[in-house]
Order: C-alpha cells, then sequence, then structure tokens
C-alpha cells in the first residue's frame, strides 16, 4: 500500500510540477469568507453553474443524435423520443435541466438583489450577472427553436413580427434573423449555431468572469441593518470580517453549494423521469394552420403581456419595454452602488422585487390559461346545458343554433364552456335589454366584431330571443323603464324593434 | 508562485554572465526599448490589418440573407382561378419560390383567396398582422380568427377587434392563361413591401359598408 501511495505521489507531483495549478486552487478554495455567509441563502450561484455544466453534457449527448435540418430535425427529434433507448430520458433532463437553470438564474438575482450584493465593489459582478441572465434566456429561446415544431415555427414567426417592427432596419433584421425571406433551413441552421456556439460560449466565458469576481472580490456579507456601504472604507471593513470572523470557504460554506447542487439535479431528474420530455408537438409544415401556438414557460408571460397590450402601444412597448428593463438591471448598482444592503432598510427594493414577482406570476397564470383567445372549436364540440332548452320556443331554440353556428361561442361562454374573450352570457338578459343586445351583435365594438353583416334580420331576432332567457330563474331579465312607459301610453308605437 | 520546487530552478540554464550585461545594456538603453515598442505595434497593426481584410467577407458572408424584397419575391401559381368559387374564401397553400433541399415541410406557405367577382380576387396571407399567427377563416359567421392573441378580422381582411393594428396582410395577384398568380416568396411582416398593399375594398359584397363599424 505505502508504495502504491509514493507511486501516486509521484505521478501527482509530475504534473503538479507542469501544471502549478496548486497554488491558485489552495488559495480559491481556501479563502475566508465571513462566517454567516456559509447560508442556504447562498448556494443559487452555484446551482446555476451546475445546471450549466448538465445542460452542457447533455446538449452534447443530445448532438449525437439530433439533425439540424429543418427536413429532418423533427423527425429526429421523434427518433430521439421512442427509438433510441432513453433518448427520451435526455432530452427531458435537457428540458427540465433548461426550466430549472431559468428558474434558478432568476432566484439568484432575486437573492443577490435582496442582499445588496450588486454593491460596491461588485457592481461588475452584477452587470456580467446580467448578461449572463440573457444569454440563458437566449439559450432557452434558441433551444424552443431547435425543437423545431408547430411552437417552434410560429414562436419565430413572432420573432419575425416583433423584429419587423424596428424602424428602418426592420426588414433587414428579419432577414439575418431568418437567414432569408422565411422561416426554413437556413433559419434553423443559424438557430443551432446560436445554441450550440455562440451563445453556451459567452455564457461558459461570462460564467468563469463572474465566479473569477466572486473570488478576487470576496462573497458579499450577510446584509446587516445600519452596515452601510461607503466605497471610502468597504474593502478595510470587509477584510476585516473575512479574516476576524472568517472561516474557509471550503468546507465551511462549499458543503451547502454541494448539497444544495444535488438536490437540484435530482430534482432535474425526477422531474425528467416522472413528466418526460417536451414535445415535440405538431410537425412544422406551416400549411397545417390547426394549431394554437405557445412559447416554452420562461416566455409566457411576455405572450400575455402582448395580449393586452392596446393597438396603438404595441409598437412602442415592444420596441422600447426590453430596452428600459435590461437598462434599468444594469443600472441597479450604479444607481444604488452605496448605502445600506439589508432588506430591512430598502422597502423600496423590496416592493420593487415584490412587483415583478407578483406581476411575472399573474401573467404567466394568465399565459397559461390564455383567455383572450378565442376557443377555435367551441362552436362546434361544446355543448349548451338541456336546461337552458327546456320549454324553449322554436325561434329560441333557433336562436342558440345561430349562438353555436355563428362561433359566438368562440369567444363568450354558456354552461362554463366556451371563450372567455368576451364576458360568459349566462346572465346576459339581467345585464342589456334586448335592443342593446340588438345593437351590440349589429355594431360590435370594444372587443367584439360587428354581426350587422354577416346575420340577416330574422337571424338577429333570433339569436336575442335565446339571449333573452339566459338569466337565472330567481333574477329577472333587463328592461327599458322607458319603453316600458312608452307602451302603456294609448300612443305608444308597436313592434318597432328592428335595429 | 512561490512554491515553485527547487529542482525547477536547478534544471534551469545557468545565469550566463555575457548575456546578462548585454540585457542590462539592451534595458538601459532607450533606442533598444523603443525599437521594442516599435516591432511591437507594427505587430499590432499588421494583425488589425490583416483582421480587418478578413473581416470584410465575413461580414460579406454574414448580410448574405439580407436582400431588397424584390429580390426573393416572384410570381407563383395558385392553379385554375376558376377552382374558386365567387364569393367564398378557400384555403390554399403553395410552395414557396426561394427553397433550399433541406427545407422540407416548411415551404409550404398557405394563403386565403377570396374571390370576388369574376377576375377580382384578394389574396390574404395566412399570418395574423399581430404577431404573425396563422389565422383561421370561419364561413359561418365570415370572420378570420387568430388563436395567439385573438386577433379577429372581417371577411375583406379588415380588423374587427384584438391587438392588431391593421388589417390581414394581402398579396398582389393577377391572372395570366386563367391561372390565378401571386406575387409572394416572403413571410409578410410589418416591415415589408406587404403593408404598402392597401386592403381591397369589398366592393362586390359590401352593400351594407356603413352597417358595419369597424372599430379601432
Amino acid at each position: 500500500m505505502p508504495g502504491i501511495k509514493q507511486a501516486a505521489k509521484q505521478v501527482y507531483d509530475w504534473f503538479e510540477r507542469r501544471l502549478q495549478l496548486e497554488g491558485p486552487v489552495k488559495d480559491a478554495v481556501l479563502h475566508k469568507v465571513p462566517r454567516n455567509t456559509a447560508s442556504w441563502w447562498y448556494v443559487f450561484g452555484s446551482a446555476a453553474f451546475t445546471l450549466l455544466m448538465l445542460q452542457i453534457v447533455t446538449g452534447i449527448l443530445l448532438a449525437l443524435v439530433y439533425v439540424p435540418s429543418a427536413a429532418e430535425a423533427w423527425n429526429s427529434l421523434n427518433v430521439l423520443n421512442h427509438q433510441i433507448p432513453l433518448g427520451w430520458f435526455l432530452r427531458a433532463v435537457h428540458a427540465w435541466g433548461s426550466n430549472f437553470m431559468v428558474a434558478v438564474v432568476f432566484i439568484h438575482m432575486a437573492q443577490v438583489f435582496l442582499f445588496g450584493a450588486y454593491k460596491f465593489p461588485r457592481e461588475l459582478t452584477w452587470t456580467v450577472g446580467v448578461f449572463l441572465l440573457l444569454a440563458t434566456l437566449g439559450m432557452a429561446f434558441t433551444g424552443q427553436v431547435l425543437r423545431f415544431d408547430q411552437d417552434a415555427y410560429w414562436g419565430l414567426g413572432i420573432g419575425v413580427f416583433i423584429l419587423s417592427r424596428v424602424p428602418w432596419a426592420g426588414g433587414a433584421l428579419v432577414h439575418l434573423l431568418l437567414g432569408g425571406p422565411v422561416i426554413a433551413g437556413e433559419t434553423l441552421s443559424r438557430f443551432f449555431a446560436l445554441h450550440v456556439f455562440v451563445i453556451p460560449g459567452t455564457l461558459l466565458f461570462l460564467a468563469l468572469v463572474h465566479v473569477w469576481m466572486v473570488l478576487k472580490l470576496g462573497i458579499n456579507e450577510w446584509p446587516m441593518p445600519g452596515r452601510l456601504v461607503r466605497k471610502e472604507t468597504y474593502i478595510a471593513e470587509y477584510n476585516k470580517l473575512a479574516h476576524e470572523d472568517g472561516i474557509p470557504f471550503v468546507p465551511g460554506a462549499f458543503w451547502k453549494d454541494l448539497i444544495f447542487s444535488a438536490a437540484v439535479m435530482a430534482a432535474v431528474g425526477v422531474c425528467a423521469a416522472v413528466f418526460g420530455p417536451s414535445g415535440p408537438g405538431g410537425q412544422p409544415d406551416p400549411s397545417i394552420i390547426q394549431t394554437v401556438p405557445k412559447p416554452d414557460f420562461p416566455f409566457l408571460w411576455i405572450y400575455a403581456v402582448l395580449s393586452y397590450l392596446p393597438p396603438s402601444m404595441e409598437t412602442p412597448f415592444i420596441l422600447i419595454a426590453p430596452i428600459l428593463m435590461i437598462a434599468g438591471l444594469l443600472a441597479v448598482p450604479f444607481v444604488a452602488g452605496e448605502g445600506e444592503k439589508s432588506w430591512h432598510r430598502r422597502p423600496v427594493a423590496v416592493l420593487a422585487l415584490s412587483m415583478v414577482a407578483v406581476s411575472w406570476a399573474v401573467f404567466t397564470h394568465l399565459a397559461m390559461s390564455t383567455p383572450w383567445s378565442p376557443h377555435m372549436s367551441a362552436w362546434s364540440g361544446d355543448t349548451l346545458p338541456v336546461e337552458y332548452l327546456r320549454e324553449a320556443t322554436p325561434l329560441v331554440r333557433q336562436g342558440a343554433v345561430i349562438f353555436q353556428a355563428k362561433q359566438c361561442r368562440n369567444c363568450h361562454s354558456v354552461g362554463g364552456h366556451g371563450g372567455e374573450r368576451g364576458p360568459a352570457l349566462d346572465a346576459v338578459a339581467t345585464r342589456m335589454t334586448p335592443d342593446q343586445m340588438r345593437y351590440k351583435v349589429v355594431t360590435g365594438g370594444g372587443n367584439m366584431p360587428a354581426y350587422g353583416k354577416n346575420l340577416s334580420p330574422p337571424e338577429i331576432e333570433a339569436l336575442v330571443s335565446f339571449l333573452e332567457t339566459l338569466h337565472p330563474k330567481n333574477e329577472p331579465p333587463a328592461f327599458d323603464p322607458s319603453q316600458q312607459s312608452a307602451q302603456s301610453s294609448p300612443a305608444a308605437p308597436t313592434g318597432s324593434d328592428s335595429p | 508562485m512561490s512554491d515553485v520546487s527547487g529542482s525547477t530552478n536547478q534544471q534551469s540554464p545557468g545565469p550566463d554572465l555575457p548575456a546578462a550585461s548585454e540585457q542590462a545594456i539592451d534595458r538601459e538603453n532607450p533606442a533598444v526599448v523603443s525599437r521594442r515598442w516599435l516591432l511591437l505595434k507594427a505587430g499590432v497593426a499588421l494583425n488589425g490589418l490583416v483582421g480587418l481584410a478578413l473581416a470584410v467577407p465575413v461580414v460579406r458572408y454574414l448580410l448574405t440573407p439580407v436582400r431588397k424584397d424584390s429580390a426573393y419575391k416572384s410570381w407563383i401559381s395558385l392553379g385554375p382561378a376558376d377552382q374558386f368559387p365567387v364569393g367564398e374564401t378557400r384555403l390554399i397553400s403553395y410552395k414557396n419560390p426561394w427553397t433550399r433541399p433541406w427545407d422540407g415541410a416548411t415551404d409550404n406557405v398557405a394563403c386565403y383567396v377570396r374571390r370576388e367577382g369574376a377576375a377580382q380576387f384578394t389574396v390574404f396571407a395566412i399570418n395574423c398582422a399581430h404577431l404573425g399567427c396563422p389565422v383561421r377563416w370561419f364561413p359561418q359567421s365570415q370572420l378570420f380568427m387568430c388563436p395567439c392573441h385573438g386577433g379577429v378580422y372581417y371577411a375583406d381582411g379588415s380588423r374587427a377587434s384584438g391587438p392588431p393594428e391593421r388589417g390581414l396582410f394581402t398579396y398582389d395577384y393577377k391572372i395570366a392563361g386563367g391561372q390565378l398568380q401571386i406575387d409572394a416568396g416572403q413571410m409578410p411582416s410589418l416591415s415589408n413591401s406587404a403593408k404598402l398593399v392597401t386592403i381591397a375594398s369589398p366592393a362586390a359584397n359590401g352593400a351594407k359598408d356603413g352597417d358595419c363599424p369597424c372599430r379601432g
């Protein structure tokens, strides 16, 4: 045994004499960090790095089979899913690794923001971190494109329409994005290059710069209320803290990083095994238009925001908001580079973060149910509740048929089924008089198209007769008091209800 | 690195007195030093020059897809004009003229043909004018609906409701030898020539234009 040990030591020495890594590695590993930074709050950065490594490894493994060609990509993904043993699992690990990486990067950023870790002298660490976030999102988007299914195709279309709004250069930018005039072979090839070479290279380089700065500047100390950051004194204060009340990074803090990284990877593996890979969905044939495209999880909130913007705001918002958002993130350490770090004394920061988090959650939740989209098959597929038509007159039944056949149901739900673009109509008769309904149907308005040209007067009459019956039994329908009093007076005209 | 082993020092060539003194002289001689700096600058400049020379073709290569719209577009036949009944809107697809052998099914482009009269057509792009999703035609209600963000258009392509700022994109068309041809080849978007094409007014069908307050 001693012989083997000695031989191993000799081999080690042989390499060490040439590599000379022991010194810098020892410096990095044993550098002192403030004692209370050995916290479970400080594990997200290392977890993000671990996930990046996982994505690189699984990405390389997928590239062994994936064909980056518009004609074959979709087929090769199906081969991975169904024919190659555990190909589905690798796809699932890569997809879930991506979801986890985006989530962990955002959590890491929120934690850093909340702990004031971007303040002097770590401004550049934050700046590089912002670009790391953008690169991570870039990986998520280009990865969605490589899944080259219907969602990928039409998601790219959305990208085209966003870029095409750029004044003057829009057309050229679209051509550069697509590699041609339409989404086709060259589009997938360039997104492959971006996803596999350009962005990962940038990501890895920036991540190393980021970690380098964390090592050189020291990990952010635990923020204490009243301990202010001042450029003149901070470095000395930090060094004092790290040396007087510090512990070596390894093993003092690093064991928590290790355990959390392992837990995150285990979670990725479990999600992959339980929920499986993501797609591919329908094949990317743009002549198949029976599709409801949706972006991947990290971009759902954008999808929701874009549906709520008024038309006049679309272009200004799409072009200006991203610039403002990125500029705002980059400006954070330069606007608030000194002062209080503790969240106990930074109410605006806490409120801002909470607002962003809540908005993000609300928009993402909305994008999962897409209440703004017509349900394309509601008119032909959803049934009317039986009680709505019990004892109905032929005219009312005719109206119900028109309600279905003219796709009203695609936007208006009845009995809990149908679109949510317009209001549910189960109690519409309590809100609108027949005249108001007629007017609304004929002229539309707001988000409702005008049906004046598409419905004949008898059809409108039948439809309104049906709508008039839609009210709870214990709630009377709306009525027009002026009309009632006019009808009760002797001079009242009768039966003039045409629009 | 402070812990360079002693053996490394032993292996390195011993100090050579004449060479060392020569170096000392060089270091003190401003002429020699400035000559080295000049050579370094020359090296940097040479690399810059070569880099620039190589960058020009690289940029040209990268900009290959940027062309005028007319370079991508050409007249494509959608088949005999007679296959489209007057007063109806039909979904049809064509092969994009700009193709590569590895495009697969992405070459297929769908569009809607609406025939308003014997020789009067409107050919709509499939893409919603909001963010390009494929709109669906509902002949019963005479509406185009978009599944993404709920844009709705009337039969003549004008905007009915939802987020789009404008009506559907249309292709220029002509009838040649009984064939309906459209000038296509590029994904319509807000930045290309599609925006110059005005929506055809529904003269054949529009008996009650005044009844339709196409709001927005």
